[in-house]
């Protein structure tokens, strides 16, 4: 479905990515974990052309949208959602307005229907009676609800997601990860998730990918990687100080 | 020693064209979508009010008074050579032609101008722009456009608002403070003023609109990062369109019309 080869990207003098090499099978759910500030987000911008590689590809479905711009890379773009990190709620939209948005722009159903599907998503992030705040009125862990409800309402075939949990209570995690598992098992769609939810992303991922210095360290079932002998892994699932990751 | 000034001379000339280049794509690609569909009315008349319908109680506040100081001036040179009688056109002419157009458009450019390019810096910085790209809807049909389309109604009319308030500041000043005769005010307005300073108002204010609607809404879609980058960005928006309202009313007037 995606398939990363070899991707490298730096900023100025900085290298960001250096090979990143992945694939992600069809209805997968994918999750990459790995350092703050590590490129996990600039890798998830690269999946729908927000940003162009210096080198390497990204096929989606057997396409290389790295070399696609204008209306192919649209048509492309159209079979994603995206939950962005800051959530990019549009904030002069009220919340339900927001989650209507891309119903309204990209389909064609009529008010009734959108707005019981809008009600029936709010419902899924535990927002109702929230639908007249704005952005700006509600807080972080209801942001990136809100941002959440909006990627998944067009019902996408592929579903970015970073960091869609981070800063929520640990009910709200379990309700959000659930709400993405049940999702992902009604409509099936691919997903690649970024988290830094260890260990409770095991139970929700179908495979783990770390990216460590701008390479994917290791990828395999969440097994594979809790068992891992891998040093660098080891140290980072267990999040200890001392081991070959250093804190700068 | 020559080879690098003339190296160095060399790049930034480059640079320069560069980013001229880009800004000129920008209202290109802005352009583009003003003629295709499907267009956003609804976005336009939120665009129409914010940057027209808001800025009416600055717009009549400086109109009053620039009509007001204007009479003021003019009554004074005018007495000296004993044609008082001429208030009224020179008050009017120097509105519409000049000071209607150019004093509104800034106006409107510190109000309006500076809260665009913020905005749309806003936008950039916390994704919104880069959602609804990932959303393969255009950035510019939603955000440019609606803004663009908004100045080239909202100058002309708030230009020709100003006018029309200068006109009766001027006209309190000259004839209830300073003794004219209310029909020489109005009545000499009529015999010198053509349709054309009218048209040549008129077309200044809309280039005005497109310039200073063109240089914010770039301003902010290519802002640096953080608060500072958007504050940066307001600011040299702010600037550079006030500067070019002058400079284009200069070339305006000397060279075109
Ligand atoms: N547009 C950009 N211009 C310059 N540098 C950038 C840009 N985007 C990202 N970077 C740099 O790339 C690096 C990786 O950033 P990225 O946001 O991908 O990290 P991350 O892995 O998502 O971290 P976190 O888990 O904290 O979100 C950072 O050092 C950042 O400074
Ligand atoms: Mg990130």
């Amino acid at each position: 479905m995606i398939k990363i080869a070899d991707l490298h990207r730096s900023f100025g003098g900085q290298t960001v990515l250096r090979g990143v090499s992945l694939s992600v099978a069809d209805k997968e759910l994918i999750a990459i974990i790995g350092e703050s500030g590590g490129g996990k987000s600039v890798l998830l911008r690269h999946l729908i052309g927000l940003l162009k590689p210096d080198r390497g590809t990204v096929q989606v479905e057997g396409e290389d949208i790295t070399t696609l711009t204008g209306r192919k890379l649209d048509r492309i773009r159209e079979k994603f959602g995206v939950v962005f990190q800051g959530g990019a709620l549009f904030d002069s939209f009220t919340v339900y307005d927001n989650i209507a948005f891309p119903l309204k722009e990209k389909t064609k159903l009529p008010k009734q229907e959108i707005h019981e599907r809008v009600e029936e998503a709010l419902e899924d992030v535990g927002l109702k009676g929230m639908e007249s705040k704005y952005p700006a009125e509600i807080s972080g862990g209801m942001k990136k609800r809100v941002a959440l409800a909006r990627a998944l309402i067009t019902e996408p075939k592929i579903v970015l997601f970073d960091e869609p949990t981070t800063g929520l209570d640990p009910i709200m995690l379990h309700a959000i990860h659930k709400l993405i598992t049940d999702t992902h098992r009604k409509y099936g769609f691919t997903g690649v998730m970024i988290s830094h939810d260890i260990p409770e992303i095991f139970h929700v991922a179908d495979r783990i990918a770390f990216l460590y210095r701008g390479v994917i360290e290791l990828v395999g079932t969440p097994r594979e990687i809790r068992t891992s002998s891998d040093p660098v892994v080891r140290q980072f699932i267990r999040g200890s100080l001392r081991g070959p990751i250093e804190i700068v | 020693m020559i080879e690098k000034f003339l190296r160095a001379t060399g790049s930034w000339a480059i640079s320069i064209l560069r980013r001229m280049g880009h800004m000129f794509l920008f209202l290109l690609r802005s352009i583009y979508y003003i003629f295709v569909p499907p267009f956003k009315f609804r976005l336009l008349l939120r665009e129409i009010r914010f940057i027209g319908t808001k800025s009416m109680t600055v717009i009549l506040l400086m109109g009053s008074f620039t009509g007001m100081v204007l009479a003021l001036q003019i009554f004074y040179t005018l007495r000296k050579v004993g044609s008082e009688a001429m208030l009224g056109p020179a008050v009017a002419i120097s509105l519409i032609r000049e000071l209607g157009p150019v004093l509104s458009a800034l106006t409107i450019t510190g109000r309006a101008g500076s809260a665009l390019a913020a905005e749309i810096g806003i936008m950039r910085i916390s994704e919104q722009i880069d959602a609804l790209t990932a959303m393969a809807l255009s950035p510019i049909r939603y955000l440019i456009v609606p803004k663009m389309v908004a100045a080239v109604i909202v100058f002309p009319l708030l230009a020709a608002i100003y006018d029309v308030i200068g006109i009766f500041g001027g006209y309190f000043v000259g004839v209830k403070l300073l003794g004219l005769s209310a029909g020489t005010y109005f009545s000499q307005m009529k015999h010198f003023i053509v349709m054309e300073d009218i048209t040549i108002g008129m077309y200044k204010a809309l280039t005005f609109g497109v310039l200073v609607l063109w240089i914010c809404c770039y301003k902010g879609f290519y802002t640096g990062y953080g608060a500072e980058g958007v504050s940066k960005a307001t600011t040299e928006a702010v600037v550079m369109s006030s500067v070019l309202i002058l400079v284009s009313d200069y070339v305006l007037g000397a060279f075109f019309i």
